[in-house]
């Protein structure tokens, strides 16, 4: 019997293997204890190293990306748990495995103490939103707990006086790593919080490994950031490091100058903004009043020279002159009313005048009692006859009487 | 005590004050003219202050332990 055995070309059998370990779900996702050796990252950005331990090597790669998240960076002959998926690189026949994440080992403890104490001060109420209280927008005084030696110190001092020039800083010195320093961080907190002055407190420390900040994951640490009568910022490490002092904190920043940007939510130049507007409603409130008073001024001289006694006086002087001049015009109106009848009368007074009629050549003739004779049945012949003439009297007398037309008696003289 | 920021923070509050008393109204000329003229002063008072701030450090004595010197902190931001 001739047995044919399957041929396969090394792409087949390679990509064969690798489907087999790609097929494996205990090898897509796990951890790999081992020291590093041959750490290395060329151009492309991504990391290449080796594990290994007394009896064997495994083959590691880290792409760029995963690397930049990466806050620790192993070294030749650190001891590392490197966590990853397993696959096979066909190119170069290596089985190999796909880091996505690396941290020194032993650190494995420090992790589970810090879930293990952050579980049970959580249990305690310890980081409840409750507890959280406000930051002063405006603070006078601003405790510092921090190592005056570190960069960090002079970020926060920077900003400070950058944004917020008015404020004192109190600075409560203290080591920011290592063992002796969690009592001497309770101890500043305890020194800043037995002042009366302080308003808030700054705990910082710029970025480290996680050894370096573990003094922030301290119980007592956390306990005495919590117990603070000061409100407090965190601002420890970089953005990804989150410790137990950001949770146990009021507010947590990102980096030691952000905590101390949120310390002053006001800055200096939001103050001089506020002046120039209160300078601007004072003007507008003096212009206003002096507007307004100027206006009850006018209205209230208007209103005095309708009620004042001048003005009825003023009054009492026009009706006076309107009635004055009334009185001229009516005097005058009836003075020429007066001379004209005068005139008429005149008129007719010349007309009756005797002296006309006996211009004419009539004559009047005065009987002996001395009345004008109108009828010469009044008289007798021999009475004495009184004749007025135009010019001149005539004495004459009677010696007969006739009648006339009228069956009145003519007098012949 | 902090002696020119209080004057700060007095001058901005009797500032508050005075414009507030000023629109409110009500006023005799006299008041009215000081209040005034105070305000002026409280406004050129305020700025002074501020153009003139400088942050003040003060710091407390170290616990007693050991000034071991601090190293391997990164420079931070």
């Amino acid at each position: 019997m001739i047995v044919t055995l399957k041929r396969w070309t090394v792409s087949e059998l390679t990509r064969y293997i690798r489907s087999l370990i790609d097929a494996d779900y205990r090898l897509q996702d796990l951890e790999v204890e081992g020291e590093v050796s041959d750490f290395r990252i060329p151009g492309s950005g991504h990391a290449y190293f080796t594990l290994k331990d007394a009896e064997a090597q495994l083959r590691c790669v880290m792409w760029r990306d995963a690397l930049q998240r990466q806050h620790y960076m192993p070294q030749h002959g650190d001891r590392i748990i490197a966590r990853g998926y397993m696959s096979v690189y066909e190119a170069g026949g290596q089985y190999q495995l796909y880091c996505r994440e690396l941290r020194p080992a032993g650190i494995g403890d420090l992790y589970a103490q810090f879930e293990e104490l952050k579980a049970k001060l959580q249990a305690e109420g310890l980081f409840d939103s409750a507890r959280k209280r406000p930051i002063p927008q405006r603070p006078h005084v601003i405790g510092l707990v921090t190592s005056p030696s570190t960069a960090a110190f002079q970020d926060v001092i920077t900003i400070l006086s950058r944004r917020y020039p008015l404020a004192r800083v109190i600075l409560s010195p203290t080591l920011v790593q290592g063992d002796a320093a969690p009592p001497q961080i309770v101890a500043a907190l305890e020194a800043l919080n037995a002042r009366p002055d302080v308003e808030v407190i700054l705990i910082v420390r710029g970025g480290g490994s996680l050894e370096d900040l573990w003094c922030f994951n301290d119980e007592r640490v956390a306990r005495a950031v919590a117990a603070s009568r000061i409100p407090v910022i965190s601002g420890v490490g970089h953005e990804i490091d989150f410790t137990l002092t950001d949770f146990a904190a009021d507010l947590r920043a990102p980096t030691p100058s952000a905590a101390a940007e949120l310390a002053t939510s006001i800055t200096v130049d939001d103050l001089r903004a506020a002046v120039h507007t209160l300078a601007a409603r004072l003007n507008s409130a003096f212009s206003a009043d002096l507007i307004a008073r100027r206006h009850a001024l006018q209205r209230a001289t208007h209103a005095f020279e309708r009620f004042s006694p001048r003005a009825w006086v003023d009054n009492l002087r026009q009706r006076l002159d309107g009635l004055v001049s009334r009185m001229f015009y009516a005097a005058d109106h009836a003075l020429s009313l007066q001379r004209a009848s005068l005139a008429g009368a005149r008129r007719a007074l010349l007309a009756f005048n005797p002296e006309e009629t006996l211009a004419r050549g009539y004559a009047i003739v005065h009987g002996p009692d001395g009345r004008v004779l109108r009828d010469a049945a009044a008289v007798s012949v021999g009475d004495a006859l009184d004749i007025h003439l135009y010019r001149g009297r005539v004495q004459a007398s009677v010696q007969r009487t006739e009648k006339n037309g009228h069956g009145r008696e003519s007098i012949v003289v | 005590m902090d002696e020119r920021a209080l004057s700060f923070e007095e001058a901005l509050a009797e500032l508050e004050a005075t414009v507030a008393k000023l629109e409110a109204g009500g006023l005799t000329l006299e008041e009215m003219l000081t209040l005034f003229e105070r305000g002026q002063e409280l406004v050129a008072l305020c700025e002074k202050a501020l153009d003139e701030a400088e942050l003040r450090l003060e710091t407390l004595r170290p616990p007693a332990t050991s000034d071991q010197p601090i190293s391997g902190e990164e420079s931070g931001e």
